[in-house]
């Protein structure tokens, strides 16, 4: 068979290829559903009419992305690619996409939004971030990240008559195209570089010779655009002010899913392309992160912004995962990373659903004074903040932990032990605002009367399956981080030592890189 | 094996309480039921842990009733549990004070009841845990675990300065705990194993990569967490706050049995896994201890408050300890470990008697009271009691330990010994002259003749204290003959790298 035909058979799409970005199809077609519809139903039962068809349509996602699983490979002419890797992020922003749909329901009514498009933007933003996962191709990744961006720079503004959301969304939007524009150009360097802008293609050109000051230059920005899209040190400064004013349950999408898929990007440019001169870059962001975000949290009395600046420094802990010098911790590097984005996403989709709920109509209680007592006036709902945010400062027994747990290690495999020192004393400092909120739930009385309403069903399933999720991660992290290593295996450009030998044996050869 | 229960004894006795705290999560709330379904679980546990000394074989050395499954594969974590003589001792004293801090609250806390056993009871599976697990991530695991009942103890139930004692307590304990992480996750990325003595030996056969450069390190990591717990000297001041503001049966454990994970962490890891750094640090670590012992004891003589007179005497007491560990000879070891018990026993009692105070008369100022001995004269016996036993009577159980310590520290160097026993003159002067102003003369405040005696109940949660001091005090041997082989095990490494310097 000549060159020829086979590359005409591969631009015309096969049936597998539809199967690769089926939970994107999906997905986009439950979203047009919910547009379709929203005119149609009574404005009095939209919110759970629109809100249902919307979690079936995650609960559809989920499935096909299982489905999608069976087949995996390229597809779309090499742009596409479907491996335990894409499979592990669809999966998780999708299940994210659920929990917090499930989390809307109850939020909606209380602050009198119309429905309408909020899940159908949520679903939008979802399929970006999918195909933000099963990318490999530079601009692809582009498009998805646009599509999940402007999904959420809407999203950010749904608290219409709130002054304080609507700048929330504008400087979120102002600043993110500012960003992507950052990242856009990264791309354009890279092509300028490589001739390509497949990622798969860019790693060898670039292991094939010395990279010049371009792919430097290109890598940079691109670092740039994400680093703003993941909230790292120094593209931070947005975070907080947009988490304020933006609806709850929505700085719990926000600050997990489109979060995942950006780190989903980073460690394939990070990993697969092995993108030459990243480790100081990645080493100062981490420790930057880090600092920055804690002890900026240490002064917060607004819970929002408080989370805000803490999830800013659980992305300089992530970093820390990235910051491999050497191609044999890498695999480590990467298990650990895709298991913090999950463990991060479980606790904080949960702390956020609680948030929510105590913020009542005109998100009015959200300072840490207004949290006081509520121990005693909702024990329920004070244990399970509780139970996150003893994950969050990472607790045994709970997800955060052992995240924090396998980024450490790694960290330390790959002998990086100072920036180990800063990422375990940045946790201690942590755990003292978490510990503000909880003594103010639990240690002293409420002196504002601050309404107790019931815990709908919606919520209280949303919160239970983050509770069992971030448990279940602590208890039993060997199922989820297997799978991160196989993917790991996966992103990888050449397929180095078997993962049971990676993950086990003693580092042999340590790198004095610092 | 010991026997047909044999692995799963050790798992039954951490678990039991934690079962009991599920349970009673889901009992409403009738305070009565909730306290006595937590004094049965309790007293089950403490039924249960006797199974330990009973079927224990005390002629062999190395750790018995092991357990060892994989619990994740990657990393490499087991489920490693095992008790050896040290352990065990702390075990039993664990389980053997939850009962009597479950009477103890039995009146006192009538605010939050079900939260407070749950807590209780939690706690008590964290604590078992700690000396029990041999695999370092569970150790860590349960050591952590401790923390947030304990601090939620001191914060929801406490008096007046409770939140300032509890986020200072939980501060402390983690900022230091997070280095004993660090330390750990070095071991394991340099060793692919978290089984105390996996990397014991690796480390003993010098098969750890670049461990010498980072030997000093760790020990430190491990020492501070231990340091801040025990509290050594300079780390000690989370201490008094955190018992002035804790609820009885919170200063009861946290005195009794949480300052020993500490000295108990230092004894297995410090000295088990680096021999050579403990010897070479041993002498500012003597001396932090020795200040301990002085310091302590004259702060604690000028306390105008009972709970942190007591508090201040702990610092002094622990003091001991560490000064017995690090003079690394078999008296020293001996009696460090048995003061631990000794002193969890004992300040237990007396933590639990100035509750019986406060219950009354919601002060422990002790200019307020003066005379007690007319109105309460049982009371005042028990206290005498236990307060002699504190001092270091003879035939009482403080007596055996600090001699045995000083013993030891004066084999290592003369000049600690004559320091260290100091440290037992200071310790009768403030406590009999707290207990003169306490009970002897008239009188003074009106109020305190109309106090009642002891209750039924406190008498069931102090007396057994009295008792075990009493037996601890006549009978040693019953203790050190499971201690003696133990300590003898964890001396072996040292005199290895002793006779290494003098074979150099």
């Amino acid at each position: 068979m000549t060159i020829v035909p086979a590359m005409l058979l591969q631009a015309i799409p096969q049936p597998e290829d539809y199967i690769r970005i089926l939970p994107e199809l999906v997905l986009a077609i439950f979203g047009i559903a919910v547009m379709v519809l929203d005119p149609l139903v009574d404005e009095e039962k939209s919110q759970k009419t629109l809100g249902a068809i919307a979690f079936v349509g995650t609960v559809a996602g989920l499935i096909s992305t299982w489905y999608m699983a069976q087949s995996p490979g390229l597809a779309f002419s090499n742009t596409i690619r479907i491996d335990s890797f894409s499979v592990f992020f669809n999966f998780l922003v999708i299940a994210i996409a659920a929990v917090v749909i499930l989390s809307s329901f109850e939020y909606m009514a209380v602050q009198r939004i119309r429905a309408g498009e909020y899940y159908a933007l949520i679903l939008f933003g979802v399929v970006g971030m999918s195909v933000m996962a099963s990318a490999i191709e530079l601009v692809l990744i582009f498009i998805g990240l646009e599509i999940s961006s402007i999904s959420t720079y809407i999203l950010a503004g749904f608290r219409r008559n709130e002054a304080s959301s609507s700048e929330s969304s504008l400087k979120y939007f102002l600043l993110g195209s500012f960003a992507t524009a950052f990242f856009l150009y990264g791309v354009a360097l890279m092509f300028g570089a490589t001739g390509s802008t497949n990622i798969d293609i860019i790693s060898q050109k670039i292991t094939a010779s010395s990279p010049g000051v371009l792919v430097f230059t290109a890598m940079a920005l691109m670092f740039v655009g994400l680093g703003f899209k993941v909230a790292a040190a120094p593209f931070h400064i947005w975070t907080p002010d947009v988490y304020e004013g933006a609806p709850a349950p929505v700085v719990g999408f926000m600050s997990t899913a489109p979060k995942a898929a950006a780190f989903a990007v980073l460690l394939r440019v990070v990993f697969t392309i092995n993108a030459p001169g990243r480790f100081w870059f990645l080493w100062l962001a981490a420790a930057l992160s880090m600092t920055l975000g804690n002890i900026s949290a240490l002064v917060q009395s607004n819970v929002k912004r408080l989370l805000a600046y803490s999830s800013i420094a659980h992305a300089g802990y992530l970093l820390v995962a990235f910051a491999m010098p050497n191609q044999e911790d890498s695999v480590t590097g990467i298990s650990a990373a895709m298991f913090y984005t999950a463990a991060y996403a479980a606790m904080n989709v949960g702390a956020f659903a609680v948030v929510s709920h105590f913020a009542n109509a005109g998100e009015k209680y959200v300072t840490l004074e207004d949290y006081e007592g509520l121990g005693r006036s909702s024990p329920l709902l004070a244990a399970a903040l509780t139970f996150f945010l003893l994950s969050l400062i990472g607790i045994p027994m709970t997800g955060g932990f052992f995240a924090k747990f396998y980024v450490f290690s790694a960290a330390l495999r790959a002998n990086l032990i100072w920036l180990t020192l800063i990422g375990v004393v940045n946790s201690a400092i942590g755990a003292y605002y978490y510990l503000r909120i909880i003594v103010a739930m639990y240690m002293r009385e409420s002196r504002k009367e601050v309404p107790v309403t019931p815990i709908s069903f919606s919520l209280g399933l949303a919160l239970s399956l983050s509770l069992l999720a971030t448990l279940y991660l602590g208890v039993l992290p060997n199922r989820v981080l297997q799978i991160a290593q196989h993917s790991a295996q996966d992103l990888m450009p050449q397929p180095s030592a078997p993962n049971s030998n990676v993950a086990q044996s003693p580092a042999s050869t340590p790198v004095p890189s610092q | 094996m010991n026997d047909a229960l044999g692995p799963y004894i050790v798992s039954l006795i951490t678990f039991v309480p934690l079962a009991g705290a599920v349970l009673l999560t889901f009992l409403p709330r009738r305070d009565r039921d909730i306290r006595v379904v937590a004094f049965l679980f309790s007293l089950a546990t403490f039924c249960l842990s006797l199974h330990l000394p009973v079927h224990f074989h005390r002629g062999l050395p190395g750790f018995q009733f092991e357990i060892d499954k994989p619990w994740i594969t990657s990393p490499n974590i087991h489920y490693h549990m095992a008790i050896d003589g040290i352990s065990m001792w702390l075990v039993v004293l664990t389980t053997f004070l939850t009962p009597l801090c479950v009477l103890i609250s039995w009146k006192s806390v009538h605010d939050r009841v079900k939260e407070f056993f749950i807590l209780l009871l939690i706690l008590e599976t964290a604590l078992i845990g700690v000396f029990t697990s041999l695999d370092l991530f569970l150790f860590y695991f349960f050591w952590e675990a401790t923390l947030i009942p304990m601090a939620l103890l001191i914060g929801v139930f406490g008096h007046e300065r409770k939140v300032y004692a509890a986020v200072k307590f939980f501060m402390y304990t983690m900022i230091a705990s997070v280095f004993m992480l660090a330390a750990i996750l070095w071991l394991y990325a340099h060793t692919g194993s978290f089984d105390f003595v996996v990397i014991r030996d690796q480390i003993a056969k010098g098969a750890v990569a670049s461990f010498p450069a980072a030997a000093q390190w760790l020990f430190l990591g491990f020492f501070l967490a231990f340091a801040v717990k025990v509290p050594l000297f300079p780390f000690h001041t989370w201490l008094p706050d955190a018992h002035v503001e804790a609820p009885t049966a919170g200063s009861v454990l946290l005195a009794g049995v949480l300052l020993k994970m500490g000295t108990y962490g230092m004894l297995r890891f410090n000295l088990g896994l680096f021999p050579e750094q403990a010897r070479r640090n041993a002498p500012w670590i003597m001396t932090l201890a020795l200040i301990g012992i002085i310091y302590g004891a004259l702060v604690a003589m000028v306390q105008p408050n009972m709970k942190k007179l007591i508090a201040y005497s702990s610092v002094s007491h622990l003091g001991f300890v560490v000064l017995g560990i690090f003079s690394f000879t078999q008296s020293g070891l001996n009696g460090a470990m048995f003061v631990m018990l000794a002193h969890g026993i004992s300040t237990g009692g007396l933590f639990m008697l100035a509750g019986i105070l406060h219950e009354r008369r919601h002060t422990y100022e002790i200019s307020e009271f003066g005379g007690l001995a007319s109105p309460m004269p049982v009371y005042a016996a028990s206290y005498l009691f236990i307060v002699l036993a504190s001092v270091g009577l003879p035939l009482l159980n403080g007596f055996v330990g600090e001699f045995l310590v000083l013993n030891g520290a004066f084999q290592a160097k003369p000049i600690y010994g004559i320091l260290g026993a100091t440290g037992v003159i200071w310790s009768a002067c403030y406590l009999l002259w707290m207990f003169q102003r306490v009970f002897y003369g008239k009188v003074t405040n009106p109020v305190n003749n109309g106090m009642a005696d002891m209750l039924g109940f406190e008498k069931a949660a102090v007396w057994p204290c009295a008792a075990a001091a009493l037996v601890m005090g006549v009978a040693p041997i019953l203790w050190l003959a499971a201690i003696d082989p133990a300590v003898h095990d964890a001396l072996a490494p040292l005199a290895q790298t002793m006779s290494k310097v003098v074979m150099q």
